[in-house]
């Protein structure tokens, strides 16, 4: 991956958006601020957040100067695979998976075959603590969020809204597509690290328990007017 | 009564426990929060002889009630307001000694919006990620005050300065607020004339504005580019531009990363001043390098 990509625009006083070209590079970017910060390499910055095809540096002495040096960077290949995903059993029975499945023009067993086959990766946070957003699903999966966002979404839903999927760690209002449901805590603040995923992190889901995802799917449908 | 500890008498219209707010954690999405006018919480602290980064209460609008368990020192800065001690009027900006088990009224704001209150050893609620702030955001951080609550004091180091011969002269809440705004990283989703708009026209502070963000009333800012950004990372002070294209001013409780536009971003020297500024108050930007 060459230097030439990176683009760094400065925000306010004290902080650089940088632009990157796409997702993988934007993750392969941030893999590099995080290696080079645990080196010591990197001059002391408060934040580092990535999010879709940015990197945001917050709190830099000298924006002009880390600018000027982030040109000269070689970004290296994404870190390879170490350890295990992070599995998430989730019970494939959201209001919205019928609509989903229909969106992507496959049956109900196909969706769940599709989300649980795929390797995803945390992106970014945002929107709430602990509230990660994973790509990985084919682009043709993409899927438009509701015309009417939802006032509560309970916490553990499993969603998907446009290329990306995410679990909502507590309850919120919301537009996400939902598909699941999951028992897992994602984020904690008596817990050490409180979020369960972090950028980065890769993830698989997986359908918890021996139930169907059809069947489930049917239950939610009925129950949906009591969430 | 040796017990180190306040309780609530009245908890007011919004008061919150805040220091200077949380950092590092933006990229989990958790909000840096902390006191809207950190300078004043700065000034409260050094009164009483605390740490800078000690938890205060911060008041909206109405002030609040309570009453000390302990003998204590206490402070009150950011919008003036009276100060009472058992009904009878005390100091404001100083440092006051209150007794054990006396009823402390910190008064609705005769300027400004927020007063910081600070106590001797500083508000000794658990810390979570290294603040004890409250996010009105995400909800991390004790929840806001209620009647009757209690909520426990550090030990005080006892350092209270009586003269505060260095403490700089606050400036008041302004008649108007000037806003000096770097523009970008987005301006160029923004036609000339919205810029020019932004430059030159009077915006007001609207009520709607809270914690996370100054809302203002004004001329729309009209977008050159159309579509949506991909979401990205936000800063504070941060002006960002939903599609409505009335500008928000990203305050302490602001989201940490979001998809609209941001035309510029405000110095953080200015902000406290934001936070003071009641609703109608006009707003003026003025573009700096």
């Amino acid at each position: 991956m060459s230097s030439a990509a990176v683009r760094a625009l400065r925000v306010g006083e004290r902080a650089l958006l940088v632009e990157l070209a796409g997702c993988e590079e934007t993750e392969a970017f941030h893999a590099e601020l995080l290696r080079r910060r645990a080196a010591g390499a990197l001059p002391a910055v408060r934040e580092i957040v990535p999010a879709a095809r940015t990197v945001l540096l917050d709190g830099v002495a000298d924006p002009d100067r880390l600018a000027a040096e982030l040109a000269r960077w070689t970004v290296g290949p994404l870190p390879a695979r170490v350890g295990g995903a992070i599995e998430i059993p989730v019970r494939y029975d959201g209001p919205d998976l019928v609509e989903v499945a229909a969106l992507w023009g496959v049956s109900v067993e196909a969706a769940v075959r599709i989300h649980t086959e795929t390797e995803f990766r945390v992106a970014f946070c945002g929107f709430a603590p602990g509230f990660g957003y994973l790509t990985g699903l084919d682009e043709r999966y993409a899927v438009p969020r509701r015309a009417t966002p939802r006032t509560a979404v309970p916490a553990g839903s499993v969603a998907l809204a446009g290329p990306y999927t995410g679990v909502y760690p507590r309850s919120s209002p919301g537009g996400w597509q939902l598909i699941g449901t999951t028992d897992v805590v994602l984020w904690d603040t008596g817990r050490e690290p409180a979020a369960l995923l972090a950028p980065g992190a890769r993830v698989r889901f997986t359908v918890a328990g021996s139930t169907t995802g059809t069947r489930c799917a049917a239950e939610g449908s009925t129950t949906r007017g009591g969430r | 009564m040796s017990d180190r500890a306040l309780a609530v008498v009245r908890a007011g219209a919004l008061t919150t426990v805040q220091d200077l707010g949380r950092t590092g954690y933006a990229h989990l999405g958790v909000p840096r929060s902390g006191a809207l006018d950190p300078a004043a919480v700065r000034l409260v602290n050094r009164l009483v002889g605390n740490p800078e980064a000690a938890a205060v209460l911060e008041t909206t609008v109405a002030g609040c009630a309570l009453r000390p368990r302990c003998a204590v020192t206490v402070a009150v800065g950011g919008a003036p307001c009276p100060v009472r001690v058992d009904g009878s009027p005390a100091a404001w900006g100083t440092a006051v000694r209150v007794p054990a088990g006396s009823l402390l009224e910190i008064g609705a704001a005769v300027r400004g919006l927020r007063a910081y209150v600070a106590f001797g050893g500083g508000i000794d609620v658990e810390p979570v990620l290294g603040s004890r702030s409250t996010d009105l955001l995400s909800g991390l951080g004790p929840p806001p005050l209620v009647d009757e609550a209690v909520l426990p004091l550090g030990p005080d180091a006892g350092a209270a300065v009586r003269t505060p011969v260095d403490a700089p002269p606050w400036p008041g809440p302004p008649g108007e607020l000037v806003l000096r705004v770097r523009l970008g990283p987005r301006h160029d989703w923004f036609t000339a004339a919205a810029l020019r708009t932004l430059a030159t026209r009077a915006y007001r502070v609207s009520p709607a504005s809270n914690r996370i963000g100054l809302r203002l009333e004004g001329p729309a800012l009209e977008r050159a580019l159309p579509g949506e950004l991909a979401s990205e990372g936000m800063v504070l002070g941060a002006v960002q531009v939903p599609p409505d294209g009335r500008p928000v001013v990203f305050l302490a409780d602001h989201p940490t990363t979001g998809g609209y536009p941001v035309v510029g971003v405000v110095r953080e020297a200015d902000l406290g001043a934001a936070a003071q500024a009641v609703p109608g108050t006009p707003v003026r930007f003025v573009p700096v390098r």
